[in-house]
């Protein structure tokens, strides 16, 4: 226990204790006789600025504050997957038994049941050295994760003692020769990253199953996408597509500052849908921490932190773990409020001037990693971060400082979105710095013409998008017939290729294999369109085809047998050019 | 327990726009209720925002006109804002500050509740999934409204928002039985004729006896502005989760909300954000739309329609730009659709409703919604980029489909969104729907099943 002091004030979410001699910034305090949560900002003399988890209407001066000598600890243990955690990792499910269907204040609760026993399967023997960041054995956390039982970072020694059995996440399970006990759980700061051995370069792409994504703008394993958008642009459904379709182990989901409705959408569909690759509902290889936007504002600009300490958590097991943060804006406002409080000396647009370390330092949580530890393996966590900058304009400080350290940017445009256009991805504005380091994988796993057809399409993109002004401006009168064909193929690769329906079953998720082939068609029809017209046929007819029709359709088309499919219709063109021909 | 005589303070020190600040105040607490007692016996009435060793703030709900540091006293009152409640509010009309304006006797409370309202658990949330039947077609078709949701309407001055939100009112009433529906209607700083319009309204389509009224007109004290939705959203919370009704609440002007917000924060020195409006002004607002929805295991809900004027139209101002941001889409009106005469002046494009796909489809509205849903919009943007081109290059440039798209464009809006004080059926809809889209050919309409194009398309 560290110092007690009382309040000698209260404004909005902020606290000022006198007489906290000893107390160190970021420490854990308790608040009030409500017992409310709070961290340590400030230190001045004896007086301690406390930020407040929860709502501090009801405070007054003279009540005691509790320094609990240590910082904010996130639980990292079996029980993580499937559960709905606040901001500061307290189980919603849990306080809801206690406190009913409203979220009341002081509730302290575990964030893993005590009381539930794991089974556990040891994987090292007494005699063993082992140190941190060694798994010592395995508890089917679900079904489908089996989560691996970690040294804790900077704890290392000989094993003692070691027992195969059922056991609560708080019960030891292992004991080492320097008297170390080890149990099921340990506790991490979260605002202090978890150590790895080193980073690994990003040469694995992040597969999302999005055709806009995976093609143009690929994001690595381990790298960081922003997705910055005005409201209706469509963030929230990028975010959520991705944690259901995307090809990760573990996701972590954090609801930061977003929705109570669109939370009790994710909450009620989660457990119900079920991922193609494991036949398993999505739930259990998920972690949910929402803050929704009428939540106490500290408690959001917490949930960041506890939501990457539990990715990087995973990723030292030696998986590939995806954060969705929903939406890192709504972080910066609360760092903001925060910060006003404080009376600090604002930046731009009232921030903090520390608003891109503190950004920066998020995004650098990310990354494919050697995970520590005496043993092999690698795990990654790759960072999609949505944002909402005000009134839609990417110069805002969040949206700017995101863009500078992330690899992929996924701009979403208002216009697009108007026009029921989704994914709203602007592909004039969106890049990815990882393209380069990823055509090798792509070239080897996918095909090895895809960096070819990128380019074509990219090409192509652009020339409709010169051809449309010149339309704009004179009509498509003056436009020649080979153009014509161009300004056509534009239009199916925006509206037939990238555009893709997030709730049609067969094409909320794209498969690689089935967006190469989709392209190949796709040139395969602008060949043929090319090859009519030298023949002379005019272009309303050859637009007239019936195959054009079909081309829109082929998103509809099942994963399995597309490529049958798809060869069809190409063996369909050729007969046409023969026909032609002959 | 507090000793009661210390309760009463003589030490006002200074006053400045709205604040009080008082010294040497003990155990008092943020949020707490205060009365500020007059020389003359006059009361007002105020609240704590913060409090520190030098000095208690306390935030004057009715004018500080006529405040003297001198012979002034503060009488704390150990609870914080909270309305008394009983299903005797319907019916029944307040002031911003709840208390009863219709000359009618105080109500005698089931319960007593706080205003500023715990938020609901996430988990404890019911996912909406029921369509409301608004009868207008722009909503029911293309931005569906379902229970539980927020949506705002986004004004500009002088468009139809108010017959809107009447018209919305009186005919979406159709879907609940008169016991299972309550309307709480919050009126935050608009005109006495804004507001007789509304009650006028209630008066005549016979739905007075399920209203609960709040009223802060624009002569109203500022301040308690801050407390009206508060204090509506409490009853609409109350009948909805306590007493399982459909509550449908009606919060108008959420533009001058925000400027009496803008008020307090300069009085108190904050650091301002954008255009003036404090840096937590999204948190404020979220506090508000955010009271609403269902709960698993309660058969009520709470339905948010809010008003909102745009100033200048400028959907980029931090007033609709934060509320776009909350709230589970927007209704946006035009002022080019209201001065061609079109009735009502949505404009489409920007409008949405993201709670949509859990109120349609099949079992619920009809399947191919989406579909046409989604072809509609497709068209009708594609229609206005060419009027745009037209009015450059000619209609003789445009190319024969071009040319359909110009002509679905216009037809769009005056069949489709235009409908006057007509009540569509969603069958109508969708018929009207699928009439404009005969206008192009089968093959384009490629964002409907090939099933349901079979089933309804007729060229």
């Amino acid at each position: 226990m560290g110092s007690k002091g009382i309040i000698i004030r209260v404004s909005g979410p902020t606290v000022t204790a006198g007489g906290m001699v000893g107390a160190r910034m970021y420490n854990r305090v308790v608040v009030g006789e409500a017992g409310l949560l709070g961290e340590v900002i400030r230190l001045e003399g004896d007086l301690a600025t406390i930020q407040v988890y929860e709502d501090t209407t009801g405070l007054s001066l003279g009540e005691a504050v509790i320094d609990a000598g240590e910082p904010l600890l996130a639980e990292l243990g079996p029980g993580l997957l499937t559960s709905i955690f606040d901001g500061v990792q307290r189980p919603l499910d849990v306080i809801r038994q206690e406190e009913g269907d409203f979220i009341g204040r002081g509730g302290v609760v575990p964030a893993l049941p005590r009381t539930k026993p794991w089974p556990f399967v040891p994987t090292v023997k007494r005699g063993d050295p082992v140190s941190g960041g060694d798994v010592i054995g395995r508890v089917a956390e679900t079904p489908r994760i089996e989560h691996r039982v970690l040294v804790p970072p900077g704890v290392s020694g000989k094993v003692t003692e070691i027992h195969e059995g059922s056991f609560r996440v708080t019960d030891t399970v292992a004991t080492l020769d320097n008297g170390t006990p080890l149990a099921l759980m340990q506790n991490w700061p979260v605002r202090t990253p978890r150590p790895f051995r080193e980073h690994l370069s990003p040469t694995l792409p992040f597969i999302t199953g999005q055709r806009i994504f995976d093609f143009l703008f690929p994001v690595a394993a381990g790298g960081t996408a922003v997705v910055p958008g005005g409201f209706g642009t469509g963030k929230t459904v990028v975010e959520q597509t991705l944690a259901r379709y995307a090809q990760a182990d573990i996701i972590v989901f954090i609801g930061c500052g977003e929705r109570g409705n669109e939370m009790a959408e994710v909450l009620a569909d989660f457990p119900e849908l079920v991922d193609p690759a494991s036949g398993r509902p999505l739930m259990e290889r998920t972690v949910l921490v929402i803050n929704t936007s009428n939540q106490p504002v500290a408690a959001r600009e917490a949930s960041i932190y506890t939501g990457i300490t539990i990715a990087e958590y995973y990723r030292d097991m030696g998986y590939r773990v995806a954060l969705m943060a929903d939406s890192t804006s709504r972080w910066a406002e609360a760092l903001r409020e925060i910060s006003s409080r404080l009376e600090e000396m604002p930046g731009e647009e009232g921030y903090p001037t520390y608003l891109a370390t503190r950004l920066a330092n998020f995004y650098e949580r990310g990354g494919r990693v050697a995970c520590l530890g005496s043993q092999e393996r690698q795990g990654s966590v790759t960072i999609v971060s949505a944002i909402s900058p005000p009134g839609g304009d990417f110069s805002e400080p969040v949206t700017q400082c995101s863009i500078r350290v992330a690899g992929t940017l996924w701009a979403l445009d208002a216009d697009l979105a108007h026009r029921r256009h989704f994914p709203a991805v602007d592909w004039k504005r969106s890049y990815s710095l990882y393209m380069n380091s990823l055509e090798d994988y792509y070239r080897r796993s996918v095909a090895p013409d895809w960096s070819d057809l990128r380019k074509r399409m990219m090409a192509l993109l652009q020339q409709e998008e010169e051809l449309q002004e010149i339309v704009q401006l004179v009509g498509i009168d003056a436009l020649q017939d080979p153009q014509r064909i161009t300004l056509e193929l534009g239009r199916i690769l925006r509206e037939d290729f990238l555009r893709q329906h997030a709730f049609s079953e067969t094409d909320a998720s794209c498969p690689m294999e089935k967006q190469y082939w989709m392209l190949k068609v796709i040139f395969d029809y602008e060949r043929l369109c090319q090859d009519l017209l030298k023949k002379g046929r005019p272009v309303e007819e050859i637009f007239g085809l019936p195959i054009r029709e079909e081309l829109g359709r082929m998103k509809e088309i099942p994963v399995a047998g597309f490529i049958d499919r798809a060869k069809d219709l190409m063996a369909r063109m050729d007969q046409e050019r023969e026909r032609e021909a002959g | 327990m507090t000793d009661l005589l210390t309760r009463e303070y003589g030490t006002l020190r200074s006053i400045s726009g709205p604040l009080l600040f008082v010294q040497g105040v003990r155990r008092v607490s943020v949020g707490e209720m205060v009365a500020i007692l007059l020389p003359d016996g006059r009361e007002r009435r105020g609240q704590v925002i913060e409090i520190s060793e030098q000095h208690a703030v306390i935030q004057v709900l009715e004018a500080t006109a006529g405040i003297s540091i001198t012979g002034t006293r503060l009488r704390f009152s150990e609870h914080v804002a909270r309305m008394g409640l009983s299903l005797d509010i319907l019916g029944r009309r307040f002031n911003g500050a709840g208390q009863p304006v219709d000359g009618l006797p105080e109500i005698i409370p089931e319960r007593w509740v706080g205003i500023i309202g715990d938020p609901i658990n996430p988990v404890a949330r019911d996912k909406p999934a029921h369509f409301i039947q608004t009868g207008l077609s722009t909503i029911d078709g293309l931005n569906t409204l379902v229970r539980g949701q927020k949506l705002p309407i986004f004004s500009g001055s002088g468009l139809p928002a108010k017959e809107i939100a009447a018209q919305i009112l009186r005919q979406s009433r159709a879907v609940g039985e008169a016991t299972e529906f309550a309307i709480v209607f919050a009126a935050m700083g608009i005109t006495y004729r804004e507001a007789s319009f509304f009650l006028d309204e209630f008066e005549k389509s016979g739905v007075s006896e399920h209203t609960v009224v709040f009223l802060n007109l624009a002569d109203d004290p500022t301040i308690e502005r801050l407390l009206t939705p508060r204090f509506a959203l409490t009853a609409a919370e109350y009948l909805a989760f306590d007493h399982n009704r459909h509550v449908l609440v009606i919060l108008t002007d959420i533009t001058n909300y925000c400027e009496a917000l803008r008020e307090i924060a300069t009085a108190r020195e904050e650091i301002p954000g954008r255009r003036g409006y404090p840096g937590y002004m999204y948190t404020d607002l979220a506090m508000i739309y955010e009271r609403a929805g269902r709960i698993k295991g309660r058969s009520g809900s709470v339905t948010q329609l809010s008003i909102l004027t745009m100033p200048d139209d400028d959907i980029t101002h931090p007033i609709p730009d934060l509320t776009g941001y909350i709230t589970e889409g927007q209704i946006v009106l035009s002022r080019d659709l209201h001065r061609k005469g079109i009735y009502p002046p949505i404009d489409v494009l920007p409008s949405l409703s993201r709670l949509m796909n859990l109120g349609i489809g099949a079992g619920k509205t009809r399947a191919d919604h989406r579909g046409v849903a989604d072809q509609l919009y497709a068209f009708y943007a594609q229609g206005r980029d060419l009027r745009r081109l037209a009015a450059i290059v000619g209609e003789e440039g445009l190319t024969e489909s071009d040319k359909r798209l110009l002509q679905f464009a216009e037809r769009f809006e005056q069949e489709f969104v235009n409908q006057g004080g007509e009540e569509r059926s969603l069958e109508q809809t969708l018929g009207l729907g699928w009439k404009l889209l005969g206008l192009l050919p089968k093959e384009r309409l490629t964002r409907i099943k090939p099933e349901f194009i079979q089933r309804f398309y007729k060229g």
